[in-house]
């Protein structure tokens, strides 16, 4: 089948592309335009490790085709805080140690903004069933849960003494050879 | 960069030479986070190299044939397709690596080969590769290629496979025993005469899947001579060893890079075949080769863990003194060996006897091949088994001697007072305090509270139970002498490496050999490093995963990277210590032994205000013109560190279930542990570490479950079928430490990685059983499915 032209504004910039029309917005967004921060996880929509939002709502990124996204708003996790100006829930995540090994993470915080979006004051309950798409194998999700309730609290509550901080965002990652 | 006489100014710091800590022991958040909360951190399949290629593995799908015939003329034409290679195409001098050779056993070790070599012996073996431009058309294309097999009988019960007439999985064998290994007590008959009840169960513990989120991957970009591999691993520095052997090339021209890596939990502690296949094809095509693994790939062809039978006997005396215990174990390892597939149950072998004082205990493994894939590492690895089947045993024996689970713990513990303590399998417990955390666990606990809520939801028609699980385990791998070649027999030492550098900025970078994936070891290092030589976790970097980076390295696994690669770090980080005192003492015309580091500075002690940072230390050793005579210039310092004792962590948890009796569904309402892993460096990751493992062994205790039919077709072979826990499925967990010093290491750390994978199981079954004991269910196997809970209730009112 012909390629077909798709027109996405993706993080607030507009994307042209010629794509197989079975190709993937999770493989449009890593191979294609080198957007790596939404991962694959799976091959059944199970693991959320691909979520973004497309139109302001949470999506598994391997559950929709570009051709479907035309025309489409998409933020990634790289549009949603940079390591100087970080999220509040990317802000949480660290300060709550919500993540381990890092790979579920972006989809797991845009499943959790998705949810605040929605909901700016859920329960524990809410944020666990908000997030039963999002599979994290390290965390036990308690940290994750912990963070996610303290991103909610974040803007009125100031009480809780987070944990000290050692990094310097700006530093590399390290371990990656050229 | 003259000394400046200065006050210290930091009042948090205090005396690290003197075991006081400035970093040590702080919940500090996590120095690599920054990258991976904004998408930017780098794992193997978000990497691009120049003129790649993609490779898509054509696997059988047959659990047991001979490959009458590959046709692969179709896909070799298929638009963008640069080759398609089978078994004979790899120029590879060996197979995949098997590390086990024990001193005076006989393992049967069948060749294996990274592509099929006449036969397939599991669903998932790789029979073809197929290399191409676009990464789904070679997908499309590898579905072109053609493989008739002629099928043979299959055989997946691993005690069926004992049995004569079993179909054989190496036919040249003759059987399928693939090694008989026995360690402890030789007179066992002693202690079921000792004993007043014998009690005999069958336990099993299922197959399972590490199942990281990320699945692995890897690219090869042979070039020139020199080849690089970034693969999803926990091992750099062997996985490059491995490949000298089998691509024939001088060790020096080979890089192996460990990018992040997105969870391992043992399973990215081995060499695949994959990994083979992309350096050998990208050397004969001259192109990189990128292969990314699908989860339904990943589930069929990374290791799975567990697999055992274990026919348990266990003697104990009326008041609950445990006489003796044994174990056979049938091991069910799959159709091949990766790695250490036969040497993992043997773990089992060394933590039978638990944190308790039994005269007699012994482990006997049969290991059995089948049409699987292989068993081999998986977060615990053998122990998880032993404290599962030692916990479940101890509750069986309360229940039928009349003694509460809490009691008949207490009177086996191994008191504080033995240790360091030889255990009947002949091996040293380091240090504990084994009534202390089941009496903390017990102050969180109240069961009178339990008791009375358990009245009032059994009303209601749910079954309320609690379950302990006091465990032990080994870790910290290793003692070179014991499980290196002369003893256990593993093919290799199991030191670690470390290389402490300060720059001449006076910031500072720390190469450690193991290989951390999700664990905060920058974080915890840099902590360490930073007490040693004054200065800030910030300015501390910590490298890891890159053999052309720091020395030789062992990696990570076996809850090593701490009390084993740790403890080379703060050796290193020493070694620098003691020269920077010894150039301060120089400079300041003071005695080495008079500097002490407080704070941010080295001070000449009793002299307030006279002292050097760090960056006036490195100043003067970089520009060398006030050295003491005959000193080095620069300020790095490398160790290799070999422990000579494992650690014993160790624990008590407790798990409140409720049980709905009508449907079989289990709720795990509360979960709270008390664990011991030493001195904590940094509590927040300790805490991370509890909460994973925990959960891991939910998993398995719970839902998950690795299951071939009896046509060894694999029935969990997606994310779908094999439930791994979501965060709807479990609570917040309650966690509390005590501190015991393990005399192993300067640290007195012990690991915490594994801990909660080996404590929890075993609470979990306690748990159910106590609340289905008054519908008569007095015993019961993992996983506690619904239906399987619900048919053992049935039989039960039967």
């Amino acid at each position: 089948m012909a390629d077909v032209r798709v027109s996405l504004e993706i993080n607030g910039t507009t994307y042209e592309r010629e794509v197989e029309p079975r190709l993937l917005l999770i493989h449009f967004l890593r191979d294609h335009l080198g957007l790596t921060g939404a991962h694959v996880g799976c091959d059944t929509s199970n693991c959320g490790a691909c979520t973004v939002h497309l139109d302001g709502a949470a999506v598994k990124a391997c559950t929709v085709l570009a051709v479907q996204a035309d025309g489409a708003r998409v933020t990634t996790i790289e549009g949603l805080g940079s390591t100087g100006d970080l999220h509040p829930i990317q802000e949480a995540f660290w300060e709550h140690h919500g993540l381990q090994c890092g790979y579920c993470t972006p989809g797991m915080i845009m499943a959790a903004a998705d949810l605040l979006e929605r909901n700016p004051d859920p329960s524990e309950h809410e944020v666990r069933d908000a997030l039963s798409g999002n599979l994290c194998r390290c965390t036990g999700y308690h940290n994750i849960v912990k963070a996610v309730l303290a991103a909610a609290r974040a803007p009125h509550d100031g009480d809780a003494t987070p944990p000290e901080s050692p990094g310097d965002p700006t530093l590399p990652v390290m371990g990656v050879g050229a | 960069m003259s000394p400046s006489e200065t006050t210290p100014t930091d009042t948090n710091a205090t005396d690290a030479t003197n075991g006081q800590s400035a970093y040590v022991g702080r919940r500090m958040r996590r120095k690599e986070d920054p990258p991976l909360l904004t998408g930017k951190g780098r794992y193997t399949d978000d990497m691009v190299v120049p003129g790649m290629l993609y490779a898509a593995i054509v696997r059988s799908t047959e659990a047991h044939a001979r490959i009458a015939s590959i046709d692969t003329s179709r896909a070799a034409e298929a638009p963008g397709v640069h080759g398609v290679f089978t078994a004979e195409d790899l120029d590879l001098a060996a197979g995949m690596p098997m590390a086990w050779v024990p001193p005076g056993v006989e393992v049967k070790t069948p060749e294996h080969w990274p592509l099929a070599r006449g036969e397939v012996k599991h669903v998932g073996q790789g029979v073809a590769v197929v290399f191409g431009e676009d990464k789904y058309a070679t997908v499309d294309a590898a579905g072109l290629v053609e493989v008739a097999y002629e099928t043979l009988p299959v055989v997946v019960d691993p005690e069926a496979a004992l049995t004569d007439g079993s179909p054989l999985v190496h036919e040249e064998f003759g059987t399928n025993k693939t090694h008989e290994w026995g360690l402890g007590s030789e007179d066992m008959d002693v202690a079921w005469e000792e004993a007043d009840v014998v009690l005999e169960r069958r336990i099993v513990n299922h197959r399972t899947a590490g199942a990281p989120i990320e699945p692995r991957a890897c690219i090869a970009d042979y070039r020139a001579g020199y080849l690089t591999l970034w693969t999803t691993t926990q091992i750099p520095h062997l996985t490059r060893s491995f490949l000298a052997g089998s691509m024939q090339m001088s060790e020096d021209h080979i890089r192996v890079v460990a990018p992040d890596v997105g969870g391992a939990f043992g399973v990215k502690l081995n060499h695949y075949p994959e990994e083979a296949i992309a350096c050998a094809a990208s050397r004969k095509l001259g192109r990189p080769i990128k292969w990314t693994e699908t989860r339904s790939e990943h589930m069929a062809t990374t290791i799975h863990g567990r697999d055992q039978i274990d026919y348990v006997k266990m003697g104990v005396k009326r008041d609950g003194t445990i006489t003796g215990i044994h174990i056979n174990v049938i091991a069910d390892l799959g159709a091949y060996y990766l790695l250490l597939t036969p040497f993992i149950p043997c773990f089992t072998a060394f933590v039978a006897g638990g944190c308790y004082k039994i005269p007699r205990v012994r482990t006997d493994i049969t290991g059995v091949f089948t049409n699987k894939f292989p068993t081999d590492a998986t977060r615990g690895a053998g122990r998880p088994e032993a404290t599962h089947l030692l916990e479940v045993m101890v509750d069986q024996a309360a229940a039928e001697l009349g003694i509460s689970p809490i009691e008949i713990r207490r009177r086996n513990f191994i008191p504080k007072e033995d240790f360091p303590a030889t255990v009947a399998v002949g091996i040293v417990y380091d240090s504990g305090d084994y009534h202390g955390s089941l009496d903390k666990l017990l102050s969180k606990i109240d069961l009178d509270a339990f008791e009375r809520d358990r009245a009032e939801l059994q009303k209601q028609g749910i079954y309320r139970g609690i379950g302990f699980s006091t465990y032990m385990e080994i870790c910290g791998l290793a003692p070179s002498r014991i499980v290196g070649p002369g003893g256990v027999g593993i093919q290799a030492g199991f030191w670690e490496s470390a290389l402490v550098r300060v720059h001449p900025s006076g910031s500072v970078t720390v190469y450690t050999g193991t290989s951390p994936h999700g664990q905060g070891l920058d974080t915890s290092l840099a902590q360490i490093v930073a007490d040693r030589l004054g200065t800030s976790p910030e300015v501390v970097e910590v490298m890891h995963g890159d053999t052309n980076t720091g020395p030789y390295g062992m990696g990570t696994y076996g809850s090593r990277s701490l009390s084993v690669g740790g403890e080379a770090v703060a050796r290193a980080a020493q070694k620098v210590q003691d020269k920077a005192k010894a150039i301060v003492a120089h400079v300041l015309e003071a005695a080495p032994e008079d500097i002490e580091v407080t704070g941010d500075r080295f001070s000449v002690r009793g002299s307030p205000g006279k002292g050097m940072a760090l960056s006036e230390i490195s100043g003067a050793a970089y520009i060398p013109e006030n050295l003491p005579d005959g000193m080095e210039p620069g300020l790095e310092e490398t160790t290799f560190y070999d422990p000579t004792n494992f650690v014993y962590p160790f624990g008590a948890h407790a798990c409140v279930v409720d049980v709905d009796a009508e449907t079989g569904r289990i709720d795990v309402s509360r979960y709270v542990a008390v664990d011991d892993c030493g001195p904590a460096i940094n509590p927040l990751l300790i805490e991370g570490q509890v909460h994973g493992g925990i959960v891991h062994a939910l998993g398995q205790a719970l839902y998950e479950r690795i299951h071939y039919d009896e046509n060894g077709q694999l029935v969990t072979g997606t994310f779908l079928e094999y439930c791994i826990p979501s965060a709807a499925d479990v609570p917040s967990f309650e966690t509390d430490r005590t501190e015991t010093k393990s005399p192993s290491n300067s640290l007195g750390v012990k690991g915490i990685g594994e801990a909660g994978t080996i404590a929890a199981s075993g609470a979990v079954v306690n748990a159910v059983v106590d609340a289905l004991r008054p519908l008569g269910v007095t015993f019961i196997n993992m996983p506690l499915n619904s239906m399987h809970v619900w048919e053992t209730i049935q039989e039960a009112r039967s």
